[in-house]
């Protein structure tokens, strides 16, 4: 498997990063290196495998619907770019 | 005093031979002469430091220390912790102040211990030289032209170098073990699930663990019992009776083989081609060591170290992709100047903040979750991850630790892998394993190549077996003095200690401490 | 040319917790459902604020982590009023077991609309999802709006887009939030921070015993046991607290009078609330004072009207039936002698009436009757004075 210049774009785009048309070529053939490193692993036959998501098998806790944090939004918004009235500001997202 | 442990600092305190501001002051002034070289540490804050160890040497006062009340840590600048800048090794965060505490950051300030400051590491936790820094790169204390490992290479090399007598650090594929083996100083990565991971930036959160990195095993069972706990902020947080890890260290089951009884397991694929001359002589002097006080051998089957590699770096960086989108420029943190619109501002700032590791993790874990491909990469790696596990548990049938490498060479250029991720990603071969199956794994001093570079032995244990691993690596340690050797940067630190003490003529009643 | 309407609906049920999904902060701020095809929880994401922020977007995220259950409907429902029938009868459903508060003005319950046009028999047209649906008028609305549209569309020859669109109240029309190009985009994957929830057999069952009866289990029940009309016991068991207030008040007031207790409790008490814009929990009159006033009209005491002064003063001043009927004197004379001796006066002195009554002119009858109501000031029982008059004229 070896990704092209348009699909290094698109995966750039779903993880809304900027690559530059400079940067993009050498990506590429970074993330093939690392990809060619990868496919030793489809040499294994895991047919009847369950996949683990989590080394134990841990579940859920579950916990009383109690208020335990205080409310502390002057101080979270205070390290915000940018913020008025009690929200957090970004460029119009509709016209 | 810089070669302190915890252990001998805390006698200190407790006899009341020194105060928790005297030695704070102390280290602080290591950190002022050395880490301009060094470049171990981020942030440094003297004035909150030292109103710490004020309180601390209070909390003494008023006859309620703890066991290390007044003893000064670093923290790996992944922990948040309230008031300080937590930057993550990152741009993104070059402004971040935490306006909360990590759980391991409250258990210590509990503990009575002062923070001397957060120290530097690879960007968000990705990779394995401490060079993906925004901060740049910490240099090795045993040779300030190499690397000190990663990604907690600012935490080790601190220790390494005597600018602080422990610190906290965080293990996803090797980054305690790892920095640990290449500064000569013992690491050790618990249980997942025995410390919280609350306020701890997520790089990978099924494999991400925190633990101590320390001169000995002792005092990092000395550290482990205070940053262990149940914390119900951490989903993955084990619900556990509180446990001594430090309980069995010196148990000597028998005075003359300390050791009897125990079953090493020495996986093959742990010797293979990847390791130099030096690195495998150590490690088999060191297992010739232990046979001669414990059980001989048993044969045991480890996972392919290239295997878990392949697994891993599918694993990692899926959960990375999804836990640093949080990066957005919205909430805290980097946001870009010059934007068209929100689009624009994501990309733009995801672009600015982000360096180009951490970028290329973002883009394979986002290339392996999408349509089409999950199946072949991230289904499969799961189920890579489960065969690894049972490999484990198979061999924990017939041995109570593995022991093995923890890095296949020693302390490596600065420069020398940077530009090739491949070759930086199989530095972790042999710890990588121990995440993915949720193990404790250790890595304490055992030799010095031919340039007098440390050496890394690596002891993997069951689940929850941190206490028994503890004390073999302390019965190791009690025979060896691979740990005691100091690096040229504590050496020069322990002269100029005594120089200072030759020189200053102390006035009446007045401590000569030097800043 | 005959166009299908095809509706599936989305509804965000805000969950009644204290506490945020994944932490303990604080939540407080500022057809038929067996169409269901799937329900998750989910969290409120936040929401954005378009007023003028310099000319940007405010994004608030004081309900971020709220917990939501999300029910999914089949695409099943044919027409606007059958996707608002369906979306009342969820509302009905989450208020009664009690998992949503259903304040749609807080958007507590809100319902995005996938709705999209085909001809009669052919495959599933290409939909557009009208989001955030506060209101079931609106909702109505929004769906009627969209598919006039995709109808006018399709004609022009145009070809519908997958997207995501907005109802705007003012206008009464959808416009275009975002296409859903990227949709097939989307990852998803375990995540390692969420755990799996396991449901141990006995908890589930546990909750299984705490469970309400459910409204139409118990709309049918209203009408077996009770012989209410299908329009009384759909009527009853729309909200829980009313149906609460039928079942309480008909303890006190007897099986026997349920007919009478569903007729006071779905008009007047009904009537009030709406008049004051209360809810049932609000109503100022209690199940037992009802039930107090139901009996007097069940033995007779009170006749309709005079029942419905008692009851206004219960409203308005509150207290039991018999101390009002006691202290504003509107018992219902059942004392024959007392009436007599009245229908005695009236008798005489309306000489003229009762020689018309006497030629065969029945109206003069009602008049008769009329004065003696008059003269009793209601509190006679009509029956009773029609009977005494006919045995004095008789």
């Amino acid at each position: 498997m070896s990704l092209s210049l348009d699909d290094v774009k698109r995966i750039a785009h779903l993880a809304r990063i900027r690559v530059s048309a400079e940067e993009v070529g050498q990506t590429r053939d970074r993330l093939n290196g690392i990809f060619e490193l990868i496919a030793e692993m489809q040499a294994v036959d895991t047919t009847g495998v369950a996949p683990m998501a989590h080394a134990r098998d841990v579940f859920q806790r579950l916990r009383p619907d109690v208020v335990t944090e205080p409310d502390r939004r002057a101080a979270y918004q205070a390290i915000a770019p940018q913020t008025e009235n009690g929200l957090y500001l970004v460029p119009k997202v509709i016209e | 005093m810089a070669h302190s442990t915890l252990k001998q600092l805390a006698d200190l305190l407790a006899t009341g031979k020194t105060s928790s501001v005297e030695l704070s002051q102390d280290y602080l002034g290591r950190i002022t002469r050395q880490n301009p070289g060094l470049n171990a540490f981020i942030t440094v804050d003297a004035e909150r430091t030292l109103a710490e160890a004020r309180a601390a040497d209070a909390v003494r006062a008023a006859g309620q220390a703890g066991p290390l009340t007044g003893v000064p840590i670093a923290h790996k600048d992944i922990f948040c912790a309230e008031g300080w800048l937590t930057t993550c090794g990152s741009k993104m965060l070059h402004n971040f102040v935490s306006p909360y505490d990590a759980h391991v950051i409250s258990q210590f300030k509990a503990a009575g211990m002062p923070t001397l400051g957060k120290t530097n590491m690879d960007e968000f936790a990705m990779g394995s030289s401490n060079e993906t820094s925004f901060y740049g790169p910490v240099k090795n204390p045993w040779d300030t032209a190499r690397v000190p490992g990663g990604s907690s290479g600012g935490s080790a090399a601190c220790v390494a170098a005597g600018l602080a007598p422990a610190a906290t650090g965080t293990d996803t594929g090797g980054s305690i073990r790892q920095p640990a083996a290449l500064c000569g100083i013992t690491g050790l990565k618990p249980t997942y699930g025995v410390v919280s991971r609350y306020g701890m930036i997520a790089f990978a959160s099924s494999l991400d663990q925190a633990g101590p990195m320390a001169q000995t095993a002792e005092d990092c069972g000395l550290l482990l019992n205070v940053m262990a706990g149940f914390d119900p902020r951490d989903s993955t947080s084990l619900e556990r009776e509180k446990e001594d890890y430090a309980r069995d260290l010196a148990e000597p089951h028998d005075l003359i083989k300390p050791l009897a009884g125990l079953r090493i397991g020495l996986p093959k694929e742990f010797f293979g081609a990847g390791l130099t001359g030096d690195t495998a002589k150590a490690v088999q002097d060191a297992i010739a060591q232990f046979k001669s006080s414990a059980l001989p051998r048993s044969k045991s089957a480890c996972p392919t170290p290239g295997l878990s590699v392949a697994a891993y770096y599918v694993i990692a960086p899926a959960e990375a992709s999804s836990n640093l989108s949080r990066f957005d420029g919205v909430r805290y943190g980097y946001r870009t100047h010059d934007y068209a619109d929100l689009t624009d501002m994501y990309e733009k700032t995801r672009a600015e903040g982000f360096g180009a590791e951490v970028k290329r993790r973002i883009l394979i874990g986002t290339y392996v979750l999408s349509h089409g491909y999950y199946d072949a990469y991230y289904i499969q790696a799961q189920k890579l991850r489960r065969l690894i596990a049972q490999d484990f548990a198979e061999a924990y049938k017939h041995c109570d630790v593995i022991l093995g490498p923890t890095a296949p060479t020693t302390a490596f250029k600065l420069g020398e892998k940077a530009d090739d991720p491949v070759q930086m990603y199989l530095s972790d071969i042999y710890t990588i394993a121990v995440n993915l199956a949720g193990l404790p794994g250790m890595s304490l001093p055992c030799g010095f190549d031919a340039l007098g570079l440390p050496i890394g032995l690596q002891l993997i244990g069951d689940y929850f077996s941190e206490a028994r691993m503890l004390n073999v690596a302390h019965q190791y340690q009690l025979a060896t003095d691979w740990h005691l050797q100091l690096s040229p940067i504590m050496r020069m630190e322990t002269e100029y200690k005594a120089l200072d003490a030759l020189l200053s003529v102390p006035e009446a009643g007045k401590k000569g401490t030097m800043v | 040319m005959n166009w299908e309407t095809v509706i599936g609906l989305e509804v965000h049920t805000q969950l009644t917790t204290k506490s945020k999904i994944f932490s303990g902060a604080s939540t407080a701020f500022g057809a038929e459902p067996n169409t269901i095809t799937r329900a998750h929880l989910e969290e409120d994401a936040g929401k954005s604020l378009h007023e003028d922020f310099a000319g940007m977007t405010g994004i608030d995220l004081n309900r971020a982590g709220t917990p939501l259950l999300e029910i999914v409907s089949e695409p099943d429902m044919r027409s606007a009023k059958e996707a608002v029938a369906y979306a009342k009868a969820l509302h009905t459903l989450v208020t009664w077991i009690g998992t949503c508060d259903g304040n749609m003005q807080e958007g507590s319950f809100r319902c995005d609309a996938n709705v999209s046009v085909r001809r009669p028999g052919e495959p599933l047209g290409t939909r557009r999802e009208i989001k955030n649906l506060n209101s079931f008028r609106f909702l109505e609305q929004a769906i009627n709006y969209e598919v006039r549209w995709q109808i006018e569309q399709i004609e022009d020859g145009h070809k519908i887009q997958q997207a995501t669109v907005l109802f705007d109240p003012d206008t009464g029309e959808t416009r275009m939030m975002r296409t859903k190009e990227d949709a097939h985009d989307y990852r998803y994957f375990p995540d390692p921070d969420l755990l799996p929830v396991k449901l141990e057999e006995d908890w589930i069952e546990q909750i299984r015993s705490t469970m309400p009866e459910l409204p139409g289990a118990m709309c049918e029940r209203f009408q077996r046991d009770y012989g209410l009309s299908v329009y009384d016991a759909a009527g009853l068991t729309s909200q829980r607290e009313a149906a609460a207030f039928f079942t309480d008040t008909l303890a006190l007031a007897g099986e026997a009078n349920a007919k009478l207790v569903a007729n006071w409790v779905q008009g007047e008490l009904s009537a009030s609330l709406n008049r004051e814009e209360k809810s049932i929990a609000e109503a100022p009159i209690a199940p037992a004072q009802l039930a107090g006033l139901i009996k007097r009209i069940a033995d007779g005491t009170l006749s309709n009207k005079l029942a419905k002064q008692v009851f206004e003063v219960m409203w308005t001043e509150g207290g039991e039936v018999d101390a009002i009927i006691e202290a504003k004197g509107l018992k219902q004379m059942s004392d024959s002698g007392e009436v007599e001796r009245i229908i005695d006066e009236v008798l005489a002195a309306n000489a003229k009436s009762v020689e018309e009554f006497r030629a065969g002119k029945e109206k003069a009858f009602n008049a008769l009757v009329g004065q003696v109501m008059k003269a009793t000031k209601g509190k006679a029982n009509p029956s009773q004075v029609n009977e005494l008059l006919k045995n004095k004229l008789g």
